[in-house]
């Protein structure tokens, strides 16, 4: 690991300042991301700030008058999993963390530092390869090489990685916004879906937030999913192991006609990927498996596949039925 | 002692090996930096509860951890030297450390802490887990200068005058561990894992997640999803399993093994 200052400041001004004058400073939340690509050298800051004594973290959970949600960004993921209001009434939120990482990481991980964490795919833990988000112009190690656990959706011929959180699928289908605030305690609110980014020219930038912002918390909209929600995850082994394909599927019925739904895929492109397709299909249609069908064939024709990893179009389409089969269910297994 | 250094005997072919190696008294050697007879005592501490057990005694496997005084080494002779003060084992510790050393190497290296283990250092094993604060956590992915005012609980504070923790005693019983290198972090992660049990923190399988927490009485398949964060290379899971059961139900399973 390479020598870095260490600092606990409590005034997010200030903080905003080290960020800004210092691009190779990183705010340090639960380190299970950066501490962890720092000894890997992908991540070379020269300066952390702990986020846990910053004022503005400082937070509690406000229900506001609209039933909305505020979760702080400093909040550990395992209390945030737990926390009753979470559990009753997005109960998918709950599922989504819980299905992440191990017990120990989410005690230790952040809200704000899960938004952040970074992909996994290995050629950017590589330093011996090439990376265009680690090392911009270097060329892309995946794009020609090992990409069965990449991208089918919105990759860019610059980068074909996936977003591994599965935190943020379920926040993608919750509609959540995002609270940041940046110099001079200026605040802004970011909508989920426009917070991270699709590859394109810059796969090194992961996400919208501009230099010297810092997340503060994430709002979740009141909405009648609770009900009829679940968040699947498919992957190599049974748990403490990365997403292939995750659905986070929601919907609100009205004797069985689906008068709201929202889904959301993990594993498969740069940022959380609502399919849109799926749900503009199922809209005021019935909740059947028939209907399911169609709407997760509908979506998955749109995948652009890479050498290795054709199997997640049709492993997509499987998962997004038996999401939306489960969520009909009353989130039970069916 | 003298029972330790009988039991921590070279055998002939390792005798063979290391006077091959050596001149010298080997009692006097050193491996690594430490004496021999200090890494024998480690290397019993390592491979756990019951080999050890028989061998050292309970002072010795509980001892207190020796607190490096503050301001051996001044502060400003390590590049962005950090100072932390917190409780290991009940016990306060100040530290001056280098703002790069995690948690895990300030128990093993500073504190002489080497129960806790160090397997990946990456997050993915679960070999370093420690108990911070009543949560388990991964001591190699925590900063020491993060764990200011903190307590931390690690393998060597399970154990409460000279009496083992029901979960430790359950291991031994059990035959949960092989090598036994995974054990204390399997051992820190269940007693925690006790307490998530009691609140009714819910995992990826609880299918009444909507409900209101109450106390959860674990099936196999959740013990194995909550405890998927320790990874045991000689894969002794089922019987990590018949221990943790035996605590977490209070009742009194027989043993499944036996010495052939
Ligand atoms: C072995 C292993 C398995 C895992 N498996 C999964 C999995 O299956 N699913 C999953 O979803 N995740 C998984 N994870 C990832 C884990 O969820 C993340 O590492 C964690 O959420 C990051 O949170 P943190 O607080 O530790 O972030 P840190 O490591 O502290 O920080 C990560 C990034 O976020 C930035 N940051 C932190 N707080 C803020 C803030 N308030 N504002 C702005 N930026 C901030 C940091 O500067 C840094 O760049 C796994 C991790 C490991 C090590
Ligand atoms: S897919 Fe993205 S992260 Fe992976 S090697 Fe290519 S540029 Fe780097
Ligand atoms: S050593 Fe910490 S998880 Fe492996
Ligand atoms: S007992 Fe050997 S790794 Fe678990």
């Amino acid at each position: 690991m390479r020598p870095f200052k260490f600092s606990t400041t409590a005034d997010s001004n200030e903080v905003s300042k080290i960020l800004i004058a210092n691009p190779h400073a990183r705010l340090l939340g639960g380190g299970t991301n950066l501490l962890d690509l720092m000894k890997e050298d992908v991540e070379r800051p020269t300066e952390l700030v702990e986020v846990g004594n910053i004022d503005v973290m400082k937070i509690v959970s406000p229900a506001s008058a609209t039933g909305s949600v505020v979760i702080p960004a400093v909040e550990k993921n395992a209390r945030t999993a737990n926390d009753p209001a979470i559990r009753e009434n997005f109960p998918m939120l709950s599922q989504a963390i819980l299905s992440g990482a191990s017990a120990q990481i989410r005690n230790m991980a952040t809200n704000g530092g899960n938004l952040n964490q970074r992909t996994r795919c290995t050629y950017f833990y590589d330093v011996a390869m090439p990376c265009n988000k680690r090392e911009p112009g270097s060329g892309c190690g995946a794009m020609k090489g090992l990409n069965r656990m990449h991208a089918i959706f919105g990759w860019s011929d610059k980068c074909v990685a996936v977003h591994p959180s599965d935190m943020c699928v379920a926040l993608a289908a919750l509609d959540a916004v995002v609270k940041v605030q940046g110099a001079n305690g200026k605040q802004r609110s970011i909508p989920f879906t426009a917070y991270h980014r699709l590859p394109g020219d810059q796969p090194q930038k992961d996400n919208t937030l501009q230099p010297g912002e810092l997340i503060t918390a994430i709002e979740i909209p009141r909405n009648n999913f609770a009900e009829n929600s679940y968040y699947l995850k498919v992957r190599d082994r049974a748990s403490y192991a990365f997403a292939l394909i995750s659905v986070a599927a929601a919907m609100e019925l009205k004797n069985n006609k689906i008068v709201r739904v929202s889904i959301a895929m993990g594993g498969v492109a740069h940022k959380p990927w609502r399919a849109s397709v799926a749900e503009k299909y199922l809209l005021h249609k019935e909740a059947t498996e028939a209907n399911f069908k169609i709407a997760a064939a509908n979506e998955m024709k749109l995948a652009k596949p890479l050498e290795h990893n054709l199997y997640k179009v049709e492993l997509g389409r499987k998962a997004l039925v038996r999401a939306l089969m489960q969520a009909a269910n009353g989130g039970k297994t069916i | 002692m003298t029972d330790q250094k009988q039991a921590a005997d070279f055998n002939e072919d390792e005798k063979k090996i290391i006077e091959d190696m050596i001149t010298g008294d080997p009692e006097d050697m050193t491996i690594f930096g430490v004496s021999r007879r200090q890494f024998l005592k480690q290397l019993a501490v390592i491979t756990g509860g019951f080999a050890a057990a028989q061998y050292i005694g309970p002072d010795e496997l509980f001892a207190a951890p020796s607190v490096l005084a503050p301001g051996t080494i001044p502060i400003n002779s390590i590049e962005n030297g950090v100072n932390a003060s917190f409780n290991v084992n009940g016990a306060p510790v100040a530290l001056e450390v280098d703002s790069r050393m995690t948690l895990l190497d300030s128990l093993r290296e500073k504190l002489q802490l080497t129960g806790t283990k160090k397997g990946c250092d990456h997050g993915q094993c679960g070999a370093c887990t420690v108990i911070i604060d009543g949560n388990r956590v991964l001591s190699c992915l925590t900063l020491t200068a993060c764990c200011q005012g903190k307590n931390v609980t690690t393998i060597e504070g399970l154990a409460k005058n000279n009496q083992l923790h029901p979960m430790q005693t359950a291991f031994i019983k059990h035959d949960g561990f092989q090598c036994g290198y995974c054990t204390p972090g399997q051992i820190c992660s269940a007693v925690a894992l006790m307490d998530e049990a009691k609140k009714g923190e819910a995992s990826y399988l609880t299918e009444n997640i909507r409900e209101k927490p109450v106390s959860v009485q674990l099936s196999d398949d959740e013990i194995r999803e909550r405890m998927s964060g320790n990874i045991c290379r000689c894969g002794a899971y089922p019987n990590i399993i018949a221990a943790i059961k035996e605590v977490h139900s209070g009742k009194e399973a027989a043993q499944n093994w036996q010495f052939a």
